[in-house]
């Protein structure tokens, strides 16, 4: 168990600047989920923790304990591999009883570690295979075996399920999220995949370009996101954004359609409007804020996806939840939910209500 | 109705019949060179075409076993090839370790110097490189042999090792890392295993090229105790004949130690052996 902390850490490599100005508090037991497009720095943040990549610049504290230059088998931090990174001339017992093997901790203890990790994870019967024999979900048991036989302080995980098909990887986020509930250890994940980083975190941590976006509890960078990207990366389907000009009591988009905000203030500033598809509601013909043609229309079961184009502004998206009877080339009315509406100011930031 | 059709059966005696032809043109040469050997003096030229002789003897291989030099040649190439083969591998592993993994000042310098060294031809290089060894008083011994054959087959064997190494992922060195291992303990725990392939396919490239090698044991031995095998056969050539069927006897007898080589390393070269590391 450990706090872990950044600060002001930055990553070079010789001119060109990776990571800048990160500074992170990560708490005992805590569950962080790094997320960002690729390339953003998430993986390479997470290397520079395990100890396999040096910190350019700042500071990398454990438990109040300066780490930089400390070895990464001095660090007691165990992480999974997005490839897995199975020893492939060891059984399944060897990959997992390596680092006790190492420690040259006594064999009699390495061997009932080893059964009760595979007891847990399900591999009880497969301890004598080679990874080549293995399935791709089994294979990723193995390495979080490997990495729980060593009762570490902190877990790492990179990109651990983007290897895996649908079905797996639905099970194995379920089985790491039990994992963290049984060992309540402090673990750092690194996924592309923001239903990932939503359903497992405590907080995400949402990087670009080698800057923190935003670090929040999920539901808070669904609900209040602090700039365009984060708004954009973090929801599913996307968030609709449309340029706008700010008036006193609202905004006017391009089609000269004048929205009322009422719970938005700051909105002379505001330069695009964002809402998510979820908080458009469909209404009839000639009321609402926007008027729009329904172009595709996908009928899920559970939701109603529809893709509309409104004229003067283009293409919007709206979800509603059940069966909506509404068919392609009908005209339909848009009301905005204007609660769950965002402001961006020029640059991207989001404008905030005044409390 | 089976998934896989039954193949015509004219396909499959065509197959076979290509690698038959195949099989008797690569081993008719050293079909011949054992026929040579086994036939009697007598019979070589009379019947130099047959090819079955119609009589058999082990005289030659006795004569070049017993009375010739061929055991000191012999174990003369043992040592030189050995010798050799070991050095080269030895730092040609270092140096493609060096290669694959780490990024370092001149590193590409390095490497294109390395490959111009095998643009040369060897003719071009022999008096200059006679003359250091004569200047070291290297002149025939074995220990010259061993260096030159070491240093002539290090750039070569440095990018097939390299190319083992870049086969093997680097996350498994990371995660024997995280696992506790120094940097050291990772390449012997793990990479190592892993690299056996291509160290026995480096030592048996180099054994062989070392085995026979003509020109430079040639320049830089002429007394009969350092003389290799290659150098040693021409002894069987004399000003008035050449001894034709002890020649290919001691030329059969050759070949075992590179059968013996590839029979004792093949188990190394086999394929697959990092299958099952990471995802695939």
């Amino acid at each position: 168990m450990a706090r872990i902390e950044l600060r002001d850490v930055a990553k070079r490599y010789g001119s060109v600047e990776v990571l800048r100005n990160i500074d992170l508090e990560i708490q005992d037991g805590e569950f962080i989920v790094l997320v960002g497009p690729s390339g953003c720095g998430k993986s390479t943040l997470l290397r520079m923790v395990a100890g396999l990549e040096p910190i350019s610049s700042g500071d990398f504290l454990i438990d109040g304990e300066r780490m930089n230059d400390v070895r990464p088998r001095d660090r007691d931090i165990a992480m999974v591999f997005q490839s897995y990174a199975l020893y492939p001339h060891m059984d399944v017992a060897r990959n997992m009883g390596f680092s006790m093997e190492i420690r040259k901790d006594p064999v009699a203890e390495r061997k009932s570690k080893v059964a009760q990790a595979a007891e847990t994870l399900g591999l009880s019967n497969l301890t004598d295979r080679l990874p080549k024999a293995l399935s791709g979900g089994q294979r990723q048991r193995v390495a979080m075996g490997r990495a729980i036989i060593r009762d570490p302080q902190a877990f790492l995980f990179d990109e651990p399920l983007s290897n895996l098909d649908a079905a797996l990887r639905v099970e194995m986020r379920l089985e790491i999220a039990r994992l963290h509930q049984k060992l309540s250890a402090t673990m750092i994940y690194v996924t592309h995949d923001q239903v990932e980083a939503l359903t497992l975190a405590d907080r995400i941590v949402v990087l670009n370009g080698g800057d923190i976006q935003q670090v929040g509890s999920p539901l808070e960078l669904y609900e209040r996101p602090a700039n365009k990207f984060v708004a954009q990366f973090i929801g599913s389907p996307t968030m609709n954004v449309v340029p706008v000009i700010g008036t006193d009591t609202g905004v006017t988009a391009g089609n000269g359609a004048a929205i009322e905000l009422p719970d938005q203030p700051l909105t002379a500033q505001a330069k695009e409007l964002g809402v998510r598809p979820e908080h458009i509601d469909v209404v009839d013909n000639g009321t609402g804020d926007l008027s729009a043609v329904a172009d595709v229309v996908e009928h899920l079961g559970s939701d109603t996806n529809i893709y509309v184009n409104v004229e003067g502004i283009g293409s919007m998206m709206v979800r509603k939840h059940g069966n909506i009877p509404v068919n392609s080339g009908e005209q339909l009315g848009l009301r905005i939910q204007t609660e769950n509406a965002h402001l961006f100011a020029d640059d991207g930031t989001a404008l905030r209500p005044v409390a | 109705m089976s998934a896989v059709k039954n193949p015509n059966p004219a396909l499959i005696v065509g197959k076979y019949a290509a690698l038959a032809f195949y099989l008797i043109f690569a081993l008719f040469p050293l079909y011949w060179l054992l026929k040579i050997g086994l036939t009697p003096d007598a019979l070589i030229y009379s019947e130099g075409t047959r090819l079955f002789p119609s009589e058999i003897t082990f005289s030659n291989f006795t004569t070049v076993i017993f009375q010739t030099d061929f055991v000191a040649y012999f174990r003369n190439s043992l040592v030189v090839s050995l010798g050799a083969a070991f050095f080269t591998t030895l730092f040609a592993a270092g140096a493609g370790y060096a290669f694959s993994r780490f990024v370092f000042a001149g590193k590409r310098i390095i490497i294109a110097l390395m490959l111009v060294t095998q643009m040369f031809p060897l003719l071009m290089i022999i008096a200059p490189i006679y003359k250091i060894v004569a200047e070291l008083g290297l002149l025939n011994s074995l220990t010259s042999l061993i260096v030159v054959y070491t240093a002539f087959n290090i750039p070569f064997a440095t990018f097939l090792m390299q190319s083992f190494f870049d086969g093997i992922p680097k996350d498994l060195e990371d995660a024997a890392m995280m696992d506790g291992c120094s940097r050291f303990q990772a390449l012997c725990k793990v990479v190592f295993p892993l690299t056996l392939p291509g160290l026995g396919a480096t030592l048996g490239f180099v054994f062989t090229a070392a085995w026979s090698e003509l020109l430079f044991a040639l320049m830089l031995i002429s007394k009969n105790d350092a003389m290799t095998f290659p150098v040693g056969l021409l002894t069987f050539v004399s000003k008035f004949s050449v001894d034709w069927g002890q020649m290919m006897a001691a030329g059969v007898l050759a070949l075992i130690p590179s059968c013996l080589f590839f029979i004792f390393i093949q188990r190394y070269l086999v394929q697959g052996l990092t299958s099952g590391a990471v995802k695939g």
